[in-house]
């Protein structure tokens, strides 16, 4: 139990997720040793009923994998998953299933992740018959409905016979999401759910987001986009090379980030008024590949303010001096 | 002195199935300085990548094309499409998200760069090869990097490459479509850095295609904000975010959400854009307007001056007398 006596849906404990790298016909005869993408190296992330955590980071950083080891869609090499309270990290396909409506998941291309010939009825009322949910066929089209209204395409009748291509993109990732909350899910993954949508129409799916974890639902939500997680999110946690840099409430992260990091990340974004020309503080290069972790501090190599031991130490994740709130940490030796 | 580039009255019409035409781009009419930056933003299907390749004569062979589009003053439309050829990448050129299909998969940056030099006969042997790798340099791409090919260049780098081709004529014009939609924040920045950095640099005319306004916000001197194939306003970027005379502009930031906004409302704006296969009576942003009043239904709003190099195309700033309708 939590100080504000929510439960926490997920608890994710020093998660490790490596990919094989192929040796090649050559790598092979010549034994040369196998190698393996560090994607994710020792995450721990949890999140509450009724609560939006943000993972942020940029392509490769390990943020998409981590959504994916909690579905169970790739396998852990290491640490734990619990749902309610409930290790599931090594749960088989059979026990699984079970748990499977209760932990749902939204894509980012809802251009995609509808099949074109369904029409909306049939694309909500599929996961109830997969699970078979929902009773009779009357008391499946009630729920079908009910989850239309929740993510406001009401009335339902409007949209029930309707196929995706006649849908508007904002439309569709709202039959995505009444298609996961119909089988009323504890915990939502959203991967980048806005960043196909036009933005006039991305605030209204992140509201319903909003609305949602006013349900109680728990959300963690993969994005690039910091603006985004700064307004709706209550955590972040700021990933950078299979770790995670920094966390804390949303508002600390980004009105007092601590690791030099996040600082860039956040001197970069675009800001709405021009006024604002901040000083970009871009770093340069790219971020090494997931296979050669660099030693010490992964993010030395890039770092503004790293220092001879920072090649050395490999940083925990710890409460800043200058932090304000005792929930925000970050893993650097000089902060 | 006639604008370096001017679009006078431009109109796209797209022929669809079924002999139906969709009115892509309807009457837009924007000019460009040396050396200035124009963020031409809207969303989906409002028209501003048709309006960007028109310019360059780049449409797909079902589309019709009327108005002008002015080099220096002289219209290259009017001389078709040799013309047009002789102009493009010499005078205007163009990049596009994603940069793949800017680049030739099978050959190496370097070549196909000294390939463009010696096709418009600008450098041939060895002083093209001196010219490519200093291309390359510029827009930071290290020497021993141009014998590598597309796919071993990261997002950045190969849209850095692909600025390189684009520069290989000299341009004075530079058309950015969408070309850090598909990278990383800290990349998009090293992108954004070097295209203001060129226009600085050497007067490149920028025209910068994007459905992100903190990209123009931050990179631009002025923004074109268009809307169901119009431009609906245009202003310095200062004026277009503080004080903006059409409410679509005004509502699209409000939908933008913002680091420092952190717990401030944003709001999605209802509705979707009008089909553009039919014909628009009143004003296209109407049935999403929040601010609409009784000519809104009727008279469709022109784009008129509102202020110092700044006009909007809504009847808040004044209904025409009906003679003028």
């Amino acid at each position: 139990m939590s100080e504000n006596g929510h439960r926490p849906v997920l608890e994710v404990e020093d998660l490790v997720v490596r990919y094989p790298v192929a040796r090649g016909l050559v790598g092979t005869v010549l034994g040369r040793p196998r190698r393996a993408v560090h994607a994710v190296e020792g995450v721990t992330v949890r999140v509450r009923a009724g609560e939006l955590v943000a993972l942020v980071g940029e392509s490769g950083c390990g943020k998409t994998t981590t959504a994916q080891a909690v579905l169970r869609m790739v396998e852990p090499d290491g640490g734990t998953i619990r749902f309610e309270g409930r290790d599931i990290t090594k749960l088989g396909v059979r026990e699984l299933r079970p748990l499977r409506r209760r932990i749902q998941m939204v894509y980012q291309d809802p251009y995609e992740s509808l099949d074109p010939r369904l029409r909306v009825r049939a694309t909500v009322e599929e996961p109830l018959v997969i699970h078979g949910l929902g009773g009779s066929k009357r008391e499946r089209e009630q729920l079908v409905r009910d989850a239309l209204e929740r993510v406001e395409l009401a009335p339902a009748e409007l949209y029930l016979d309707r196929f995706p291509h006649e849908l508007s993109g904002g439309q569709r990732q709202r039959v995505a999401i009444a298609a996961a909350i119909v089988l009323e899910p504890r915990l939502l993954v959203a991967d980048e759910p806005v960043s196909m949508l036009d933005v006039s129409v991305r605030a209204g799916v992140l509201q319903l987001f909003d609305r949602l974890r006013e349900g109680g639902l728990g959300l963690l939500m993969i994005t690039h986009d910091l603006s985004t997680a700064a307004r709706f999110a209550d955590r972040i946690a700021v990933m950078y090379l299979g770790r995670i840099v920094e966390e804390g409430p949303a508002s600390e992260v980004i009105a007092n980030a601590q690791h030099p990091y996040t600082k860039a990340l956040l001197s970069v974004v675009p800001r709405r008024d021009p006024r604002e020309r901040t000083r970009p503080q871009i770093l340069r290069g790219e971020t090494p590949d997931a296979v050669r972790i660099p030693p010490g501090c992964r993010f030395h190599p890039r770092c503004p303010i790293a220092i001879a031991e920072c090649r050395e130490v490999d940083p925990e994740l710890t409460r800043p001096a200058a932090a304000r709130s005792p929930a925000q940490r970050a893993a650097c030796i000089r902060v | 002195m006639s604008a370096l580039l001017e679009l006078v009255d431009l109109h796209v019409w797209f022929e669809l199935d079924g002999g139906r035409e969709l009115h892509a781009v309807r009457g837009v009419s924007l000019s460009i300085e040396r050396g200035e930056r124009l963020g031409l933003v809207g969303e989906s299907g409002c028209g501003k990548t048709t309006t960007a390749l028109s310019i360059l004569g780049l449409l797909p062979p079902n589309a019709s094309v009327s108005g002008r589009v002015l080099l220096d003053g002289v219209d290259v439309l009017a001389g078709g499409e040799e013309t047009i050829r002789q102009r493009r990448w010499v005078d205007v050129a163009i990049v596009f998200q994603g940069a793949m299909n800017a680049l030739n998969p099978v050959r190496t940056i370097g070549s196909q760069i000294v390939e463009a030099l010696e096709l418009h006969q600008l450098a041939k042997g060895a002083a093209a090869r001196r010219r490519a790798a200093e291309l390359l340099e510029q827009v930071g791409i290290p020497g021993d990097r141009a014998e590598r090919f597309p796919h071993e260049l990261s997002g950045g780098m190969r849209q850095r490459a692909a600025i390189a081709m684009a520069l290989s004529c000299n341009p004075r014009v530079l058309i950015a479509d969408e070309p850090t939609t598909a990278l990383d924040v800290m990349v998009q920045a090293q992108i954004l850095e070097l295209l203001d950095a060129l226009s600085r640099d050497f007067g490149l005319a920028l025209i910068l295609v994007t459905h992100d306004l903190p990209v123009v916000a931050q990179l631009c001197d002025r923004g074109a904000v268009m809307y169901a194939g119009e431009i609906v306003e245009t202003a310095g970027v200062e004026a277009l975010y503080h004080t903006p005379r059409h409410p679509y502009t005004r509502l699209l930031f409000a939908a933008t959400p913002d680091l420092d906004g952190a717990r401030s409302d944003i709001a999605s704006i209802p509705g979707a854009p009008p089909r553009l296969d039919r014909p628009l009576q009143g004003c296209p942003f109407l049935p999403r307007c929040d601010s609409a009043f009784a000519p809104c239904a009727t008279l469709r709003p022109e784009l008129r001056v509102v202020g110092d190099a700044h006009a909007a195309a809504c009847h808040l700033n004044g209904v025409p007398a009906l003679t003028e309708a």
